[in-house]
């Protein structure tokens, strides 16, 4: 069973060196949703994931999750709770896929316990649920752009964390396997109510696949709600400094951004 | 009741039924470092058997267990074989610090002869035979403390910024030839019999070892070497990356430190005992690797392929010329060619290097 976790920052304040890129921002992840983040480049949307994600600290402020600083929980304890997948991680040549989701067990391994019945079943689970498993044998550099980011979500789901972050996990991938990616994040959700946040490029796919869209400009958070409210003309022109029609996306029935250049307008 | 469960391309699985014990079985792995530790044992065996004084195989063993007359005993005991356990004891340091750096910078060109450590401790020993300090101090300490000096510069200028990357290997190559071009100063204007026991030196030389260079490594050893194989585990995360570490629950920082001491320390006291002998740090873990088909160098598998590489290059050296050679030029020359076949075989496999 997976607890409802509360996960949320106030005041967080985030900076690399001197530059500061986030300012006291407060938000809050709606547990056992699928939330995106949206926003310009270096609107400070991968900062903020990084911060929930314990990979940077805040300067001030804190993140917390159900009610403890994350600072305080200890790495591994952390680890067992809430799991990152970060921006294009490369695997060590040769490493199988198998190997590769192995390793997402490690916070639940000891020295002398490296191959429960829990590791067994969470990694067989996780090959099944993101449909890699006649894959387990092949090195993981080997495998196609898709197959590969599947790979590195699997290690992510075998380690069984109740929430578990994405920093765009569809870039680098084809318009098929972006929306197969997608779908597969979508399942996970829905079928295991694991919470997920995801820092996502494309507007569109973030208003079919989240319930709820954080907008970023400038380490500011724009909008946020439901998709419907969030991304709107006004918002969107705020946040890219671009103009734009929203229509309804025909297939799914959610926003559907159409931008507004300066050529090519009728 | 114990499972076991067979998964393709990774070994086999066991679990004890009682108890919470489970782990993974690599059957190749487990079956390289088998054959190399009895390839090591049976070239130590020989090599302390035949020589000037030739004594047979049987009396040689007897003698390394204290049996036999005094003039055997002596023999093995005093001369052969502290030099045969100097140089397992020195090539299985230097394969192991050379997968331990490889492993954390995931560069197989980070090793400790690569980025400059074993240089510093050659600078050190050579100023130390210029300047006359070895009367006093002695060349296994100025070995030691040149190694140390610069593993700290090289984490000071580079390593703190992150351990991945070429950062590390650049600042390690230019701080290595800071070290050679100060140590070939030292040569040229040092007088000609001292440049001659620097060269020597500084080749990397079995010879004439004794007790007192292999008790310190031992002990050095008794303690690393099972800390460096106990923190391999934790490196299984630190190959993914910092980020996806931390996020398995890796205290990436210090398990990173406590590498990184155990790795120095290994080839700073390995260079201490047997000079820096060259190429067994870089080529070791790369042939152990390829030896057992993992995708990063095998710890274990890479120190014992470095005490095989070193023995049989100190074999060779000391037997197979018309006039005694220091191992350090044996090393290299056996050891590229078993490297190059290895990685070409690889290739034409089509699984890369």
């Amino acid at each position: 069973m997976i607890l409802i976790p509360e996960l949320q920052a106030g005041g967080l304040q985030l900076a690399y060196d001197q530059r500061v890129v986030v300012d006291d921002l407060d938000v809050k992840v709606p547990p056992g949703r699928v939330t995106a983040i949206v926003g310009a480049n270096a609107c400070g949307k991968s900062t903020l994931l990084r911060a929930l994600a314990r990979l940077l600290a805040p300067r001030k402020g804190a993140v917390e999750l159900d009610g403890r600083a994350l600072h305080s929980i200890p790495t591994r304890e952390l680890a067992r709770r809430l799991g990152i997948l970060p921006q294009g991680p490369t695997a060590p040549e040769g490493l199988t896929v198998l190997d590769l989701v192995t390793r997402g067990r490690s916070p639940h391994q000891t020295w002398w316990r490296q191959w429960s019945k829990a590791d067994e079943e969470a990694v067989h689970s996780a090959l099944a649920a993101t449909g890699i498993a006649d894959l387990a044998g092949r090195a993981v550099d080997e495998l196609s752009g898709g197959q590969r980011q599947r790979a590195w979500i699997a290690m992510a789901v075998a380690q069984g964390t109740p929430v578990l972050l994405l920093d765009e996990p569809t870039t680098y991938l084809d318009l098929a396997h972006q929306i197969d990616v997608l779908d597969l994040i979508h399942d996970l959700n829905r079928n295991e109510g694991r919470t997920i946040v995801m820092v996502l490029h494309d507007l569109n796919q973030a208003c079919r696949y989240a319930d709820h869209v954080i907008a970023m400009k400038h380490g500011r958070i724009v909008a946020e709600g439901d998709p419907a409210d969030v991304i709107t003309a006004a918002n969107v022109e705020e946040v890219f400094d671009l103009r734009c029609q929203v229509t309804t996306d025909p297939v799914s029935g959610t926003p559907l951004v159409i931008p507004m250049g300066r050529h090519h307008t009728a | 009741m114990a499972t076991k469960t067979v998964e393709p391309g990774s070994g086999a699985h066991f679990r004890l039924g009682r108890v919470p014990v489970s782990g993974r079985l690599r059957p190749r792995l487990i079956t390289v470092c088998a054959a190399l530790a009895a390839a090591t044992f049976l070239l130590v065996a020989w090599s302390v058997s035949i020589g000037d004084f030739p004594i047979s195989f049987t009396d040689a063993m007897r003698a390394v267990v204290g049996v036999g007359d005094p003039g055997t005993l002596l023999i093995v005991q005093e001369l052969r074989l502290p030099r045969a356990v100097v140089g397992v004891l020195v090539g299985f340091a230097f394969g192991l610090s050379g997968a331990i750096f490889q492993t954390m910078t995931r560069n197989p060109l980070a090793s400790p002869d690569m980025i400059g450590f074993t240089q510093g401790a050659g600078l050190a020993v050579v100023a130390g035979i210029v300047f006359g300090w070895t009367g006093t101090v002695g060349t296994q300490f100025l070995g030691l403390a040149g190694t140390f000096v610069m593993a700290f510069l090289v984490y000071v200028l580079a390593w703190r910024r992150g351990t991945t990357g070429y950062r590390i290997i650049l600042v390690g190559i230019g701080l290595q030839w800071m070290a050679l071009s100060a140590t070939d100063y030292l040569i040229a204007r040092g007088m000609q019999f001292q440049a001659h026991a620097a060269l020597g030196w500084l080749t990397g030389n079995l010879n004439g070892r004794d007790w007192s260079q292999a008790l310190p490594l031992a002990i050095t050893m008794a303690v690393l070497v099972p800390l460096a194989l106990a923190l391999g585990r934790l490196t299984r995360t630190l190959q993914l990356g910092d980020d996806v570490a931390v996020g398995l629950g890796t205290r990436v920082q210090f398990v990173r430190l406590a590498l990184l001491v155990t790795g120095v320390g290994l080839v700073a006291f390995g260079t201490a005992a047997g000079g820096p002998i060259a190429f067994v740090a870089l080529a070791g873990p790369q042939i152990a690797q390829r030896l057992a088909g993992t995708a990063w160098p095998p710890p274990l598998a890479a120190g014992l392929t470095g005490a095989l590489f070193v023995t049989g290059s100190d074999f060779a050296a000391a037997r197979l010329f018309p006039m005694e050679l220091p191992v350090g030029i044996v090393t290299g020359v056996l050891g590229a060619p078993i490297l190059l076949w290895l990685l070409i075989r690889a290739n034409r496999a089509g699984s890369g290097g």
